[in-house]
């Protein structure tokens, strides 16, 4: 049943750097039961609680033509009730356990979690189990919930102008691939969504085969055998798999501007992404090379970024650059700034297009690889303090077609990735005619 | 794309103090909380915890916006931002580099009476890390490159805060109910005061905030009591005994409604901020109070504002409506999100389920519910060094005594149906509600 049994690598790298002080075993047990379900263990002993966490391999990028919103519509749903539990019972009951819960979609999966004393994991696992095969709905439920979805759309999208330019961002980003549209789906579509929507939805992606079991906390990996293998596995998968196809992104020949004005925004902003691989497309140490790429240019006030446009020429006070692969068919690299009052967004991205463009030419330093390559590998010590986060990671891979191996192995490839590498990433990546460039504007230009 | 409650509630200060309960454990605790004394006469709680390399200090002092002079709105949290921007004979740049390269983080937070830091590090860097940490509490720099930098980055603030309708509802209410006092101003000032303030303004509000006297410390994470007393004396020895002489200001006056005040937006949704006095964390009833308050109103699904407004009508996204407790007043205050056109409805369900509550009050049930899950999911904010951290703060700046962790959820316990609904009476009045409503609302009144 063990595939994995070792110390997660990158503590081995702050030992190594302490001496041999109080090791922090974090074993990774990873299993899988016999109807497919896969099973992640994370012990976490300082507390006396336990993360559960059932992930799908489903999400928004999964949904029908013309259905989009109908994932996260049927995410809310999963909340209302099966013939066991009925009325919203699922919640009350983790509640009156004394735990929290709550629930996630994306493009590619949908995430339901509880966070509960340890004692309560058996409750968690029933409930879990017996809403991924039995849910009932009804259009008393639905329609109220969907109204509900709706409200969460105009107050995360439709009051924000931020909000909607970003929308636009990814509609436009994306020629033929689903992940232009959002998750959250168009107004349009999700105030069309019915019952059997959610229903169809739920049909073909909820089984135990499609879905990830991660247990982080106060257990060891045989007690969430015995309770897993019990909850949910008398599941039975009632069809096949389908093959996760979504159109194909064809190669992007041009480059796009989204530009928006808006009487709501209070300043210009300003903003680039460029379309990449996803991370199981790429060899682990190319998609680290890109992400330290971001790191350089705009990761923290030692680079490109911040030295040149905040301190050197003070034209923006906000900049950065985020690399993000984590998605099953592609991935994106950013690029922002927050032009000073007064500055204008031509004279920003006349200055960001110049900093790339010498990054992409001249490449970067050494020292700049051994900075940020040590800022990444500080940030995975802090993130060993969050149960939560860690759980998320694995699940995060694991639902994106990466595997745990790759989670394990992240400090080791970190460590070999060289100063070639960032440059050939950097010469890839920068490609203009597979990026998309938004503006955001008060709607009186005032410079 | 997280579903649910977690209401944006851009109020700064019903962050910070509702926190704390929602944030508090069980009595099992799964840790030890020492009070450690340094030589130099520095207090800390600590709780030592070693299978992380890793350690998170908390730490505040007492005087936050609501001191902030008048004309300088916005001082304190100016202030903030010039924290990392050199210290002793550090400048801007260099300060930052040894930072990166030492990997600690940093921050700062001016709330309306406290001034936090937050400090983590790895094990390995401990001692140049607080070296560092050292000289930037006791001796920052305001040279004027960063102040001039820094300060475009709250102007922008300033404007962003202006126009974001969240933000706007919630000032237009607390200048409404509090009209006149110091928490009724804007916290991160206007684009006047921020213009004005200088490197004097700045060390003045240095030398105000930062003082033995006032100083609450929680350290979490891989250090013994032996080695963090001298830490406490390197860290903060070297700052004055007391802070310097200034008038006590005087408990603030709630306005009672009923005032309905609409600030017109072109926006597709309202955001609806309501309530009335409230009551302080020092009250003899505030545990009743707050479980009466938690069944009615906290963010999760299951509270009777959400079970009318979201869950059977689909009205909003979230509902949320609890206690906010302050140092000079208590606010009970509430928010929600609805389209223009059903913005008086929900407004309405509000009302007369606040009403419906305050002639009823919940069935044993709801009660028994609520003292379920509140003692049950307390131990689950103390799950990470950061968190329990964060809560002891919070717990010492209350003053609610060192062993509060362990007596808590019997406090909890102990509250009877007849108190819930005592307090019930006692601080709900759904026809004086203060309402500001932001967007172009229909229907309310």
């Amino acid at each position: 049943m063990i595939l994995f049994k070792r110390l997660v690598p990158v503590v081995f790298a702050v030992l190594a750097a302490t001496g041999p002080a109080s090791a922090l075993d974090i074993d990774v047990t990873t299993f899988k039961l016999e109807n497919g379900m896969e099973v992640v263990v994370i012990p976490d002993h300082r507390a006396p609680v336990v993360t559960h966490m059932v992930w799908y391999r489903a999400g928004a990028a999964d949904e029908a033509q013309g259905k989009a919103g109908v994932a996260h519509l049927l995410e809310h749903l999963m909340f209302k009730g099966t013939s066991k539990y009925p009325n919203g019972a699922f919640s009350r009951i983790v509640r009156a356990n004394g735990g929290n819960d709550n629930a996630f979609t994306t493009q590619d999966y949908t995430a339901y979690h509880q966070k509960v004393m340890k004692d309560r994991l058996p409750l968690v696992m029933e409930l879990e189990a017996d809403r991924m095969q039995n849910l009932e709905l009804t259009d008393e439920t639905v329609l109220p919930e969907r109204a509900v979805v709706l409200e969460e759309r105009r107050q995360r999208t439709d009051n924000e102008p931020a909000g909607l330019l970003h929308e636009q961002l990814d509609a436009a980003m994306y020629n033929a691939h689903p992940y232009g549209k959002p998750v959250i789906g168009w107004m349009s579509q999700v105030s069309k969504l019915t019952r059997q929507d959610a229903m169809d939805f739920y049909a073909q992606h909820y089984e135990p085969a499609n879905a990830i079991l991660i247990v982080a906390g106060d257990v060891t990996p045989e007690e969430v055998k015995t309770l897993a293998e019990r909850y949910y596995g008398p599941l039975k998968n009632k069809r096949p798999l389908l093959e996760r196809v979504r159109a194909e992104e064809p190669t992007p020949n041009a480059e796009r501007r989204v530009t928006m004005q808006d009487a709501r925004a209070s300043a210009p902003s300003w903003q680039r992404q460029y379309l990449t691989p996803a991370a199981r497309h790429l060899p682990q140490r190319e998609e680290l090379a890109m992400s330290l790429l971001a790191e350089i240019i705009g990761g923290s006030n030692q680079s490109r970024f911040y030295q040149t446009l905040n301190l050197d020429k003070k034209l923006a006070a906000y900049s950065g650059a985020w690399f993000d692969a984590d998605q099953l068919d592609h991935g994106s690299f950013g690029v922002y700034a927050a032009p000073n009052p007064g500055v204008t967004v031509e004279q920003v991205e006349t200055e960001i297009d110049a900093i790339l463009a010498d990054v992409a030419a001249r490449g970067v330093t050494q020292e700049e690889l051994d900075r940020s390559r040590s800022n990444m590998n500080a940030s995975a010590v802090y993130l060993l303090d969050s149960q939560d986060k860690l759980a998320r990671i694995f699940g995060v891979a694991l639902a994106t077609g990466q595997t745990t191996q790759d989670v394990l192995n992240w400090d080791e490839d970190l460590a070999t990735v060289t100063v070639e590498d960032i440059n050939k990433a950097a010469r890839t990546v920068l490609d203009r005619k597979a990026s998309v460039t938004g503006v955001l504007l008060p709607e009186e230009k005032s410079q | 794309m997280e579903l649910m409650n977690r209401l944006p509630m851009s109020f700064r200060a019903l962050v910070l103090f509702a926190g704390l309960f929602f944030a508090s454990a069980t009595g099992a605790s799964a840790f030890t909380i020492q009070e450690v004394t340094s030589p130099g006469g520095i207090k800390a709680w600590l709780v030592e915890e070693h299978a992380i390399p890793l350690l998170a200090m908390n730490y505040s002092f007492r005087g936050g916006t609501e001191r902030d002079p008048a004309g300088k709105e916005g001082v304190s949290e100016f202030l903030t931002g010039m924290m990392d921007e050199g210290a002793g004979e550090m400048l801007s740049a260099e300060f930052q580099k040894k930072r990166d390269e030492l990997a600690f983080r940093m921050s700062f937070d001016a709330g309306p009476d406290f001034f936090e830091g937050g400090f983590q590090t790895l094990t390995r860097n401990r001692d140049a890390a607080t070296d560092l940490l050292k000289t930037v509490v006791t001796a920052p720099r305001f040279d004027v490159e960063p102040l001039e930098r820094v300060r475009q980055q709250y102007l922008l603030n300033v404007k962003e805060t202006e126009q974001d309708p969240q933000s706007m509802a919630w000032q237009v209410w607390m200048e409404d109910i509090l009209p006149g006092d110091p928490y009724s101003r804007r916290d991160g000032g206007t684009e006047a005061t921020i213009a004005a303030i200088t490197a004097d303004d700045l060390h003045a509000a240095h030398r105000r905030i930062f003082n033995r006297d006032t100083l609450q410390v929680s350290v979490v994470g891989d250090i013994t009591a032996k080695e963090l007393g001298p830490l406490l004396d390197k860290l903060f020895g070297g700052l004055p005994e007391t802070a310097a002489e200034q008038p006590e200001l005087p408990q603030a006056k709630p306005v009672m409604g009923p005032m309905v005040k609409v600030i017109d937006r072109d926006i597709p949704q309202s955001v609806i901020v309501f309530g009335t006095e409230g009551i302080k964390r020092d009250d003899p009833d505030f545990i009743p109070a707050f479980v009466m308050s938690e069944i009615l109103g906290s963010g999760g699904l299951t509270s009777l504002l959400s079970e009318e407004i979201r869950e059977k009508r689909g009205l909003t996204y979230g509902v949320s409506y609890g206690l906010s407790p302050m140092g000079r007043v208590g606010l009970y205050a509430g928010s929600l999100q609805t389209k223009n056109e059903s913005a008086g409805e929900a407004l309405d369900v509000a009302r007369e389920v606040i009403r419906r509550y305050v002639e009823e009050g919940p069935s044993q049930q709801d009660l028994d519910d609520a003292k379920t899950f509140l003692t049950g999911s307390y131990a689950l904010r103390f799950s990470s060094n950061a968190a329990i951290a964060n809560q002891l703060l919070g717990i010492q700046q209350q003053n609610l005594g060192i062993d509060y962790v362990e007596k808590r959820n019997s406090l909890v316990g102990a509250v009877t149906l007849d108190q819930v609904k005592d307090q019930a009476k006692r601080l709900l009045h759904p026809d004086r509600l203060i309402v500001t409503v932001v967007g172009k609302p229909q229907g309310v009144k």
